[in-house]
């Protein structure tokens, strides 16, 4: 029997039996453990943006006065806020679910119980978005303190960190499904999520990039995350906000899919 | 027949795997067909890659098999695995209990992946951890217990949900002495309680003190099945002399025309009889060898079974 025809065999039987909400204790399980270390992980998801938000508020906003119409800082702190969202769900979805996966078996035990691969991804994808919206509260709750930014509009960063979370907590399962260690996950960081921020209007402005750069980016997740959160700093909504909904949506759906694809080609064996 | 099929919690009929692509393809379980009995401890032995591990994984739903037939408790596998789960307790080989938690919360966590809800999870700690012998270590972090401690927790942990049949992959591989018997005496009262196990190990004493019913198995092939008593007195002679010294091989001629087998395995040798007596009086007469004489056990048979060559 090909390996392909077993995959769609077992495909089948995970949609007969599929249940959106048997993931729940799972995503408790991680919510219990992330309570141990919730501080280390914080620190790891919203420190860095924030170090940069303010070396390159304070620093660079002397030397540029504004920019889009806003303050330097204004603007980096939406472009870094934004950043913090998508490194929430990217760190846990890529380590912190293959520490799950292959370091500590816990999917292994989990799938001993009446529980099924989908269950499990499920629960992974669900939780890694809901760091992002952890990153963002805490990152919020800094601007508001730090008084660079106290508009109503907020909290509707909120639901936007959900929605940008379930794109980058999809794409970084993919990364874990295909994983052979952690060296991997450097790689996509270094080469992937980085310079996806620098084309995507987290540090500077889009329009300065040449027109086919600008066009690239605009098919991909993080300047639509970037152009749904910045007014949201200045008590504005997104000119584009259907736009950036829709595209973000498709991504994240279209990404949960093929993770889940590729973790069941994974487990097949 | 067909009675004896209603009261099987485990049946494989011809179940063939294979991992690996083209040259690399190996064939792991090759048509294996057994039936585990309600009530029985099923002991499944076998050497190192015999496919014991895989065999349990399929009949766990975990991974499918290329043909043949497996039911777990009256459902279809792999199809309706997710159902059958809900009724069946694990132990798998390799500990995977939860690092970041207490012994407590490993074991709600665990039980609130079966449905139940955190008061009816916390219910239970109690009679699980006495039932392990971990009462009083409630708050302990995981990285505290000994190996010993963790297996049996692993074992509470596959009670939660008060299964009728539970599987156990080398329960006590890497035990010390005291551990392995604390671990006995628990597998013993499941059994008791009229608990349904099934086993694998590769360690003798263990499947003769504990199973009714042991499959023996290697590459993939069932090559001997019944109970201990039974594999004994079918597969091998009733009676071995141990000879040790420093040149025994050069004895075996010697020794051969009172014996049915003799081997000789480094330092010592072996010879099976169903008659010792005339075989020890010619060995008294040798100098500077040490000789035992016992009756014959499940060892014996497993290394007849399958051969003295190192695995792994
Ligand atoms: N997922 C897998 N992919 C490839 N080979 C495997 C896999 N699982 C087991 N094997 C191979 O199948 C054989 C049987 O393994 P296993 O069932 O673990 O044996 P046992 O439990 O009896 O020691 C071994 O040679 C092992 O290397
Ligand atoms: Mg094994």
């Amino acid at each position: 029997m090909s390996s392909s025809s077993s995959l769609g065999a077992s495909f089948a039987i995970d949609m007969n039996d599929f249940s959106l909400l048997r993931f729940i204790p799972i995503w408790r399980r991680h919510f219990l453990s992330w309570r141990r270390y919730w501080l280390s992980s914080l620190m790891f998801a919203v420190g860095e943006p924030f170090i940069y938000m303010l070396g390159l508020g304070y620093g660079l906003g002397r030397l540029v006065p504004e920019l889009g119409g806003m303050s330097y800082m204004m603007f980096v702190a939406s472009g870094t806020l934004a950043f913090s969202i998508v490194n929430g769900a990217t760190f846990e979805g890529m380590y912190s679910a293959f520490a799950r996966m292959q370091i500590q078996r816990t999917w292994d035990a989990i799938l001993n119980a009446p529980m099924s691969l989908s269950d499990v991804v499920l629960a992974e994808w669900t939780f890694a978005a809901s760091k992002s919206v952890l990153s963002c509260v805490t990152f919020v709750g800094a601007l508001v303190l730090l008084g660079i930014s106290r508009e109503w509009t907020l909290l509707l960063v909120v639901p936007a960190a959900l929605l940008i979370g379930a794109v980058f907590a999809a794409i970084a399962l993919i990364m874990c499904s295909v994983a052979k260690g952690y060296e991997f996950f450097s790689y996509w960081f270094s080469l992937g999520i980085m310079p996806l921020a620098m084309i995507s209007g987290v540090f500077f402005p889009m329009s300065e990039l040449p027109k086919a750069l600008q066009t690239v980016s605009y098919c991909l997740p993080m300047s639509h995350a970037v152009d749904l959160v910045r007014p949201l700093l200045q008590g504005k909504i997104s000119a584009s906000v259907g736009l950036n909904i829709a595209v973000l949506a498709a991504y994240a759906i279209g990404g949960f899919g093929v993770a889940m694809a590729l973790f069941r080609r994974r487990f097949a064996n | 027949m067909w009675g004896a099929r209603m009261s099987s919690v485990l049946r494989f009929s011809d179940v063939r795997k294979s991992f690996g692509k083209g040259d690399a393809k190996r064939e792991v379980v090759r048509g294996l067909s057994l039936a585990v009995q309600g009530g029985q401890c099923f002991g499944f032995l076998g050497p190192n890659g015999a496919g014991k591990t895989t065999s349990l994984r399929m009949a766990l739903g975990q991974t499918e098999p290329d043909s043949g037939l497996i039911e777990l408790l009256g459902y279809t596998m792999p199809a309706d695995a997710r159902r059958a789960r809900e009724k069946v307790g694990v132990v798998p080989q390799m500990d995977n209990l939860d690092p970041d938690f207490t012994v407590e919360e490993n074991l709600i966590v665990y039980s609130r992946y079966f449905g139940m809800s955190d008061s009816v999870a916390k219910s239970k700690v109690p009679a699980l951890l006495e039932f392990a012998g971990l009462s009083g270590r409630e708050k302990s972090n995981i990285a505290e217990l000994s190996g010993g401690m963790k297996r049996r927790l692993t074992i509470a942990r596959a009670l939660v949900n008060d299964p009728a049949f539970i599987v156990l992959d080398e329960p006590t591989t890497g035990l010390d002495p005291q551990a392995r018997h604390l671990i006995w005496d628990r597998l013993k009262a499941l059994r008791a309680k009229g608990k349904t196990l099934l086993l694998t190990t590769h360690f003798m004493d263990e499947a003769e003190r504990l199973c009714d019913h042991l499959a023996v198995v290697d590459n993939g092939v069932l090559i001997a099945q019944g109970s201990p008593r039974e594999l004994i007195e079918k597969t091998i002679e009733p009676d071995v002399v141990e000879v040790y010294g420093d040149n025994v091989a050069a004895l075996k001629d010697r020794v051969s025309a009172f014996a049915t087998r003799v081997e000789v395995s480094g330092e010592t040798l072996f010879a099976y009889t169903t008659t010792p007596k005339p075989l020890t009086d010619v060995l008294a007469q040798f100098q500077g060898i040490r000789v035992l004489h016992r009756p014959a056990n499940l060892e014996d048979v497993f290394i007849k079974l399958t051969g003295r060559e190192l695995r792994d």
